[in-house]
Parts: structure tokens; sequence; C-alpha cells
């Protein structure tokens, strides 16, 4: 398919109006197969104003007179506005805009286009695979092993090719027990928590069905679990799903573990919402964002009955339930709710967030990013095909990774020098996870990622945030290396709504920009000082 | 000490006032003349002074004992568990005497000894001078002038003795002016604004009643627009809703006939009353005082009491008078019933707005004393100093300090004080222990001798300046400040209404830290300046050929190896006890979440571990 058969019009004269502070844009505007461009002309700044269509989420057109007016509501929620000179021309660029913005095939997306100067394809892809992280664990203990019996996707379409598994379990065992589990997601390791031996796995739900079927090696695999663990240990199981849903599931073919199956294991239901409740959640907290004149009741309630952060304190106090089962209760927890792929990793990668210092680190973080949200095979492209301005009727989105998000955002307000990384970084995965010109989120697996060669045609997400010079927007200059666990009160008076992100482009706030420059600043001048002083014990004269 | 019968009580339980497991520490229970004291096992110390006390509530009998329940005007809530019913009863009793006191004389401020000397006293007092400050806002001048009407306080009792009018407004139309509006409280300066010779004035409400009008007060009024040059209209603010202001006229009251004034603008803002505002906050403690908080709850009961839509109230008239002055150079006049609450608190944040100085530490200590001390803002009525008309008491102090910490929310730079300094000063307008905000009103300080028998609060809080400091304050940098009054910009002031709920806090504080990496800056640049002209002056000596092996060794203890590596070891040492002191609070004992853990240990009670002792965090 050729994108020249989409774009009706070459180029139009137009306005854009960003928003409050920024000036307003004049110039040719032209739309390409993956961008929306903006030339200002000679006179002007040579500066091209550059979107990609991408991240387009909805456009609204309205044509008076002989010019027409076009809004374009971003996935990463920003509002543009667009006149336009002609009417025909403004139909065209909108109609052109839909049909580009829309397109879902993935290898003629733009990341396998894109090629930044200075980054070679291939770079960063290599950074975070799973059998990194099992070195650290095998220096950890030695009850677990890498099994690579998902090496061609055959057991699990959405787990990576390696997992980690007991040591004991064999690879036909794993099989057996992923024919018994939802999209043969068997129970893997997510995390060892080395101080107390104790582990994090996660799964999807059982297929017990009405009959209440049971998998012998499905038992056995998590039997071994306990006996890896040091001896005495007990587990918990964290369904993400209310007793009640669960229940049903059986109907369908689902379920949960029978407790007689599974001694030792004890069944906790700490439900938490996913797929459109929360997508809608998401979407009435940006409506309520996006209205600057409503009174203080009105804002007051508006935020209550979106409620999406009874949702992040609900997220926030599951997986300080599973990190403080792990640490005080010396257990280990098992977490899955019906699929295991949304709110399940929520809990898992939040988990390890809390007790894990290492994961709060800027290679921490991504690497959990990596490891516990896109191998585990989150479906970022089903989950974000589409944001809070959408006007399709939502299928499969679910702002799930946002939550997590805002969650880590939470938790990095309350323990301000505990996260090497910033909002910067919390904001730059937001976006790029909803659209974005590298290929780190595209696919919802592993195995479509391989299908589409994403790691060999497109450039990485993280070798671009690495790079030096974005160091300062992406860092937590005050950052101090805290070996303990975080424990978040999750108290509503301790949340707050995360104003970077939802009112980022509505209503941006100078002033703590500036001061945010000024701890920089601080910070800069301390290592500077810090730094000349053994300069001047060097100059010192030798006797 | 009469009222002390019971003056220490064992084995005490302090309950955590948020867990629903019940959660405690034992300790052992003093009642001193001032404070109630509470020591638990591990010899924390939880003081409480009884001006500090609201109320105090004994519930009914319990297994383990007798429950006393104590709020405080801070808004701490502590509540304890009295073994035997008797000594509960007693503690009962001797509080609700102490923390309610008829007479000024019985007041903390009275007996308070800080060891200082009558002239150290003295100065203490003399510190914040208002006259200094008049003039430093360029007053008087050729437009404004001293006035002596009041000097025995024979016009109005409630206002200071100085007071500055136009210089055109004689005493006969002061006087006359005077008793047209309410308790006597004529138009007079609060703020003049410099650079665009405007002013704010305050005032109380107007006698008119219905159609009554008052020749010396409108040519007074006339006078005040006159004085500045650049705006022949003047607006006049009533800061009442005009529901309320409507329903004085029956009364006799009411407000300015825009017909009978000259060139004014007369203008509604609808800030509430302190009826109002007091069950507002009350609603709001009920709120955020439950247990088991649901996010919903907590804001549909932030929304249903209306708290936050006040203090939006106060900013926005405050902004208005503001925006009056910078854009349209026209002097505003304020008032509301009596002109003491709602005109106190938008004269001095207009005035915050539009000057620079009162948002330093100094300055602000001047326009508390200026807008609120000084103009007779009720303290002891609205504070409940003294046991009187519960009826009396509003917030109204408080919420001009959430409407401050709102600024230095949206303005991080703006402000040289820091929230600390806030809380402080909250603390202390309840505590009764400095004289500063007893009394009602200048007039009755000076003959409570409060400036001999007391202390000022002041010196005290600048001697502690440095715990005050905002590390990133930058003084040039706003002019006036233009805050956005848009709904989200208002946020449940968490540090205030929870100061004592541990947990609920971030576990580490930026604003410490940065504080610390600024001082450590400092200390290293001197540092730096030290050492390099210690090389310098060596060097010189080498040259000099008068190096000897005498002087190396003198001068080798302080060598910058050394001095660095003590530098370093203090550094590394701050912040890591400071993380480890805050982070120690941080269990997940602490958490609600932790009430799973009883779901953890039900099934299997031999392997029940998490006790709160247990779960103290140690590296």
């Amino acid at each position: 398919m050729e994108f020249s058969e989409l774009i009706r019009t070459g180029r139009a004269q137009a306005e854009l109006l960003r928003g409050p502070e920024a000036p307003p844009l004049r110039g040719t505007l032209c739309v390409t197969g993956h961008h929306l461009l903006l030339s200002p002309g000679p006179q002007a700044t040579p500066d091209l104003w550059l979107l990609l269509l991408r991240s387009v989420d909805s456009i609204e057109k309205r044509v008076a007179g002989d010019s027409g007016t076009i809004t374009l509501r971003c996935k990463d929620l920003r509002v543009l506005q667009l006149d336009i000179e002609g009417v025909e021309a403004t139909l065209d660029i909108a109609r052109s805009i839909e049909a580009l913005s829309s397109l879902e095939s993935v290898i003629t997306s733009y990341p396998f286009y894109h090629r930044p100067k200075g980054l070679r394809l291939g770079d960063a892809w290599h950074f975070h695979p799973p059998e990194r992280y099992y070195k650290r664990v095998a220096r950890e203990t030695t009850a677990w092993r890498l099994s690579e019996v998902n090496e061609d996707f055959s057991l699990c379409p959405s787990y990576p090719r390696a997992v980690i598994v007991p040591r004991a379990v064999g690879d036909d065992a794993l099989a057996r027990s992923a024919r018994f589990r939802q999209g043969g997601r068997f129970p893997v390791l997510s995390y060892h928590h080395a101080p107390s031996g104790t582990v994090l796995l996660r799964s999807s739900q059982p297929l017990t069905g009405p009959q209440k079927r049971r998998c012998a090696e499905d038992e056995e695999l998590l039997r071994a679990v306990l006996e890896g663990a040091p001896p005495g240990t007990r587990g918990f199981i964290v369904d993400t799903r209310s007793a009640q849903t669960a229940k049903h599931a059986r109907l369908t073919g689902g379920g949960t573990e029978a407790k007689a199956a599974y001694p030792g294991w004890k069944r906790l239901h700490r439900p938490l919402e996913r797929g459109r409740p929360l997508q809608e959640s998401f979407v009435r907290l940006v409506e309520a964002c996006g209205d600057l004149e409503q009174s203080m009741d009105r804002w007051l309630s508006r935020l209550e009955g979106c409620r999406w952060l009874a949702h992040v304190k609900e997220a926030l106090s599951t997986a300080c339930l599973a990190a403080q089962g792990m640490e005080r209760e010396g257990a280990c927890i098992l977490v899955h709710g019906a699929e295991g792929m949304d709110s399940t990793l929520l809990v898992t990668s939040l988990a390890q967030l809390i007790l894990d210092p290492l994961s709060r680190t800027m290679a921490g973080f991504q690497e959990l990013v990596e490891r516990e949200w896109i191998q585990a095979g989150h479906p970022f492209q089903l989950r974000c095909a589409h944001s809070a301005f959408s006007h399709a009727r939502p299928k499969h989105e679910a702002p799930t990774f946002l939550l997590f998000l805002d969650c880590v955002w939470q938790l990095g307000r309350q323990f301000p020098l505990s996260l090497e990384f910033g909002e910067g970084l919390l904001l730059a995965l937001f976006e790029h996870a909803y659209a974005s010109p590298f290929g780190t989120f595209l696919c919802n697996s592993e195995k479509e990622r391989c299908l589409c060669e994403v790691r060999t045609r497109t450039h990485s997400l993280w070798s671009v945030l690495n790079q030096p010079k974005e160091q300062r927007k992406l860092r937590n200059p005050l950052y101090v290396l805290n070996p303990l666990a975080i424990w978040p009160s999750v108290e509503p008076q301790s949340l707050r709504l995360w104003q970077g992100l939802f009112l980022r482009w509505i209503h941006p706030s100078e002033p703590s920009e500036v001061a945010w420059e000024k701890v920089w600043q601080i910070v800069t001048d301390k290592e500077k000082t810090e730094g000349s002083q053994p300069m001047v014990s060097a100059s010192e004269p030798q006797p | 000490m009469e009222h002390i019968r019971t003056t220490k009580v064992e084995q005490v339980k302090l309950l955590d006032r948020f867990s629903t497991s019940n959660k405690s520490l034992t300790g052992t229970l003093y009642l001193t003349a001032t404070h109630l004291l509470f020591i638990d096992s591990q010899q924390k110390e939880t003081w409480i002074l009884h001006h500090h006390i609201a109320s105090v509530e004994k519930l009914a009998l319990t297994t383990s004992g007798c429950p006393l329940v104590i709020q405080c005007k801070n808004f701490r809530i502590v509540h304890f568990i009295v073994p035997r019913e008797r000594d509960c009863h007693d503690i009962y009793n001797s509080l609700l005497q102490l923390s309610k006191q008829a007479k000024y004389e019985d007041l903390y401020a009275f007996s308070y000894n800080p060891k200082q000397n009558d002239s150290e006293r003295l100065r203490g007092w003399q510190l914040i001078d208002l006259a200094q400050e008049y003039k430093r806002m360029g007053v008087p001048n050729s437009n404004w002038q001293l006035s002596d009407a009041n000097r025995d306080y024979k016009i109005c009792e409630t206002y200071p003795r100085e007071l500055y009018v136009p210089r055109i407004a004689s005493k006969p139309i002061i006087v006359g002016s005077s008793k047209f509006r309410s308790k006597g409280r004529f138009p007079v300066l609060s703020y003049y604004h410099q650079n665009k010779e405007a002013a704010i004035c305050r005032c109380s409400q107007p006698l008119s009643g219905f159609s009554a009008r008052c020749l010396e007060d409108e040519h007074l009024l006339q006078a005040i627009s006159k004085a500045n040059p650049a705006n022949r209209y003047m607006y006049v603010v009533d800061t009442r809703p005009k529901l309320n202001a409507m329903a004085n006229r029956a009364a006799g009251k009411g407000y300015e006939n825009e017909d009978n004034y000259s060139n004014i603008r007369f203008q509604f803002v609808g800030i509430e009353n302190i009826h109002v505002m007091r069950s507002s906050l009350q609603k709001l403690l009920e709120v955020n005082g439950t247990k088991g908080l649901s996010v919903n709850d907590f804001y549909s009961g932030l929304e249903s009491s209306g708290w936050l839509r006040h203090i939006k109230a106060v900013m926005d008239a405050a902004i208005f008078l503001a925006k009056a002055i910078v854009v349209e150079n026209a002097s505003v006049l304020v008032h509301c019933s009596d002109g003491w609450d709602r005109t106190s608190q938008v004269c001095s944040l207009g005035s915050l707005l539009l000057d620079s100085y009162y948002r330093t530490i100094k300055g602000f200590m001047v326009l508390i004393e200026k807008d609120w001390i000084s103009f007779g803002h009720k303290f002891s009525e609205r504070c409940g100093h003294l046991d009187g008309d519960p009826k009396e008491v509003s917030p109204v102090f408080t919420q001009f300090l959430e409407c401050v910490w709102h600024l230095t929310e949206q303005f991080p730079q703006a402000f040289e004080f820091n929230e600390a300094f806030l809380l402080q000063i909250h603390e202390h307008i309840h505590s009764c222990q400095f004289g500063n905000f007893l009394g009602n009103c200048q007039k009755e300080r000076e003959e409570l001798k409060l400036k001999e028998k007391t202390y000022s609060l002041w010196p005290f809080l600048l001697d502690d300046q440095k715990k005050y400091l905002n590390p990133l304050y930058k003084s040039q940098k706003f002019a006036a400040l233009e805050p956005n009054t848009v709904s989200f910009n208002f946020k449940f002031w968490r540090n205030m209404y929870h100061q004592f709920d541990r947990t609920l806090h971030p576990r580490q504080l930026v604003c410490n830290t940065i504080m610390n990496m600024n001082e450590e800056n400092k200390q290293l640049e001197k540092d730096i300046k030290d050492l390099e002209s210690k090389i310098k002056q060596r060097k010189n000596e080498q040259i000099d050929g008068v190096l000897t092996k005498d002087l190396l060794h003198t001068v080798h203890p302080e060598s910058p190896a050394l001095k660095t590596s003590l530098c370093f070891k203090e550094q590394t040492l701050l912040p890591v006890t400071d993380a480890l002191r805050t982070i120690e609070g941080s269990s997940p004992a602490d958490n609600r979440y932790s009430d799973y853990a009883d779901e953890f240990s039900k099934s299997e009670p031999a392997m029940v571990s998490v006790e709160y002792g247990v779960a103290r965090m140690t590296c």
C-alpha cells in the first residue's frame, strides 16, 4: 500500500495554535506518510513543526466561509488547533490525517522508517534480556533455572522465549501447566527477594472450569516453589479479581486455584479495575481536567466521580500487600487475575519497586519496564491504540500502563530522594507507549515483535533515553541510594492528582519548572565545588 | 495547680488514629501546669499544651479501660486509654479546667519565661515597627498623612492609635465618617503602592440602612480617590455575599450606594461569614478524621465541606485587589461587616501579592502585625483563648495562612519562608505562649500590659530563621504575583490538617535536603577560598625561602585532604541519617494495607509474626 493514496492534498496555508503558552505558528502545512509538517516560511524561524500522525487520537473539523479549522487531540493529551485557508484543503487534510493516523499495520509504521542521527540500528536492544535478570537471580539462589521451553513461542505466545522457573520442574511439566492456564501463561518468576529468600510469581488464571479440573503438574510447580524457598515458607495467591468474579470465571472455563489442590497456598482477593471501566475512568478524568471554568465543587465532584485516584490507591495497596507478604511474612506470592497481562503486571512491577532498590535506579527501572511489561506480554498495541480523546468505541484499550506510571509518580512524591529518575522519564514513557518513533512499545508480545523483526528494523527507545543530553530531563537530581523498602502511604490524603501529566498542556506551571531548574543548579554546583577540592590538594606543593 | 488532681498515670495506651486494628503505644501520662505529657515505652515524648486543647471527650468505658479523646487546635487528635476510670475522670476534669481559662492573666504567656532580661524583651517587642513600615511604603507623603484622631482610642477602640488618611481629609470629616461606620471603623490606609500611587484602604460597613447618607463619609471616600493622582475612580469592595449585605440593611447597616458617592465602582466578592467558615472546617475535619477513608469519600467530603471553595473565594478577592492596582492604577476600599475578618484576609493577601517585601520572613511578620494585630482582628475570640462564646471562634487566620501556602505551592521561588514557618505561626496563634496574639485589639493589649509581662514571638522565630528558609527563594524574580485560581490549583493542605499524623506524610523531605546541600555548598566554597589563600600564602613563603619544617607541621593538620575528607564525611552522614530517621516511620505496619496482615496470619496462627515492634526497619 502506498501512503500517497491516502494523502488527498499536498499542502495548504495554515495557522497552528498550541495552547495558552506557546505562540501561534503560521506557515505551509503539509501531510506526509507519517507526519504533519508546518514549515513557517523563509522569513520566520527556520524550525519545522512536526507531529507524528500516529499520536493523533481524535480529529474534529469545522468549516466557515472560505476557511476551516481542524482540532487535533493527541494521545499525549495535547490539544492543537489548525486554522486552514480553503474549505477543500481543510476537508482533504482532515481526511488524510484520519486515514493515516489510524493505520493498523505495524511494519509500515514510522519506527520502521525512523533513522535518527547518531544511533545505530540494533543498539540497546540487548540492554535488558530476561537472561540478564536470571544472572542476578542465579547469584542469589540455585532453586531457579532459565527455561527455553517457550523458544518457539508455542507454549505461550505472550511470553518471551526464556522464562525463569523452579529448577525442580522439568520442561514437560511446564508444558502441561501451560495448557492448564489461560493463554498458556504458567507461573513464572517475576522477582526474587534475596533478603527473605521468597519469590514473586505471576501467571494467568487456571482453567478449572465448572468441573473444577485440576492439573497435577501445575500443582507440582507451585509446590516446588515453596520447596525452593526457606523451610516452612507459605504461599499466597493474590487474585486481582473479587471472589465473586473469580467464581463466575469458572463458567467460561477459567477459575481459581482450589484450596485443597495447593497445600501451603492461601488465596487473597484484591479486586482491581481493568479494561473498559479503567479506560472510562481515564477519559472522564481527562474531560474534567479540560474544563478551566468549572467551580470548585464541580471539579472535586468530577475528580471523585472519575475514580482514577481510587484506582491508584487500590493498585498501590495491592502491590504493598504483595511486597509485605514477601518482606514481612516471608511468604511466596503468586499474582494473577484473568489473563495475567494487565493488573497482574501492575502489581508485580510495583511490588518490586517498593522492595528492590536496584529497580529504583535509572537502568533498573528501564529493565523493570522492559521485563515486567514489554517482555511479559502486556499488549501495548491493543491497550494503547487510543488515548482519552478518541470517539471510537473502545475495544481493548485500557490505561493500565499509565496507571502504573501514576503509581510510580506517587511513590516518587512520597520518597522524593529514592528514585533515580524523575517525572520526565515517566512522561516520556507515557508518550512513547501511545505513539512513538521507536520500536520499543510496538506490538503485543515478544512473538509479534520477532515476526515483525522489530529489533533489527527499528531503533530502541532506551538508546535515545540513555543519551547524555537527555539526562537532565529524565533524572532526579536529589537521588540518594536508599537500601530500604519504601512503603508508601495509601490514604487518600496522601495521594495527589498527577498534574504534570493530566494538566501538562492545559495548565503549564512555569514557576515550578524554573524551581526545578534551580534544584538542578544547586546539585550541580555542589558537585562542582566538591570536584574542585581534590584539584586544590593536587596543587599542594610537595615538601 | 489547684485543678490538677492526678499528676501521673501509668500504663496508659495511646491509640493510632488511623489504624483499624487498634494498634497502640503504652506509656505514662503526666499532667503539668502547662502541658499534658505522654512518654511511651521507647521514651518518645508527646507534649500537648493545655491551651492547644480544643475539646476533651470521655468515651464509654471499655474492657481495656476508659478512652479519652483530645482534639487540639493545631489539628492533633490523640486517643488515650486510661486503665482506671477514676484516673481518667480526674484527668478529664483537670484538662477541662486547664484548657479553658477565664482570665488572660492565667494564660501561658504570663508565666512563660525564656530567660531574657527586660531590655531583651523590650527589644523583642520593638523588632516590628509599624511606623517604619509605613515609611517603607512611602507614607506620609504629599497625599497621605498620619492622623492623630484616634490617639486616645476615642474614635475607634478597635483601631490602632496611629492611622494614615488622605491629607485633605480633615478631622471633622474623619469623625463624621466614623460615626457612619459600624464600630467606628472609618476608611484608613492599609497599603500604599508607591509606584502606582494607589492605595488599599479598609473600613467596616456603612450604617446606610435603606437610605441613610453621610456627607463626611462621602467626602472621605472622595479624598481617598483624589489621593490617587493616576486614576479618578476607586473600587469599593464589599467582601460579603450580596445577600448578606442586603440583609444587613434591615439592621441599619449595609453597603455603599453608588449614586451617593462620586466615582466609586462598587463590587461584591462573596466570602462567607465566620459561622459558615467554622462549620466548613468542622466538616472537613470530620471527613479526614474518618478511619479507613476511601478516595471517593475523601473527595466528596472535601467538596461538601466547601473548604476549598472558601479558600478560593478569599484568593479571588485578593487578586481582584491586586489587579485593580496593577492594571487599572485604581485605589481600593475594602470592607465586610465589621472589617476585622474578611477585610483583614483580603487586604493582607492583596498586599502580599503586590509587594515582595511581605514574602520575606521579616516582611510577613510585619504584614501580620499590620493587617491583623494592629487593625483589631479578634485573635482571642477567634482562637478561643479564653472560655468564651464558641460562636465567636472561627478559622479566619488559618484560612489566610492556607491561602499563603497555596501561593507558595504555585510560586515555589517567590517566598523567603517555607511551609514550616506558616505551621509554626499557626501553632502560636493558639499556644498563648507569646503576647502577640492575645487580646482582641491594640487597646486591650495595652491594658493587659503585654509588652511588660509577656514576650513577643517574632524574635524567637527570627533566631530560628534557618529552619524556615526556602532554599529556592529568589528575591527579585517576582514583582506582583498573578496566581491562577483555576479549581485544580487548590489542594487539600495535608501538612496542616494532618500535621501530627506522620504516617500520611512524604517520607523524605526535599526542602531539608536542598537546604543542606545549599549549606554544604557555601561551606565548601568557603573552604576552597581558605585553601586557595593558604596555598597562595605558602607559595609566597616558598618564594621567600622561609619554608621551614616547623611551618609545615603547623599547616599539615589542616591539609586540604584532611579537611575535605571531614566535609565529605559529614555530607554523607547527614542525608543518610536523615533518610533513616524519616523512613523508620515508614513501615507497612504504619499503613492501612498492613491490616491485611491479619488476613495473612489468619489460617496459620503459628506463623503470626507481624507486631509493630518487630516491624521496625533497620539498614
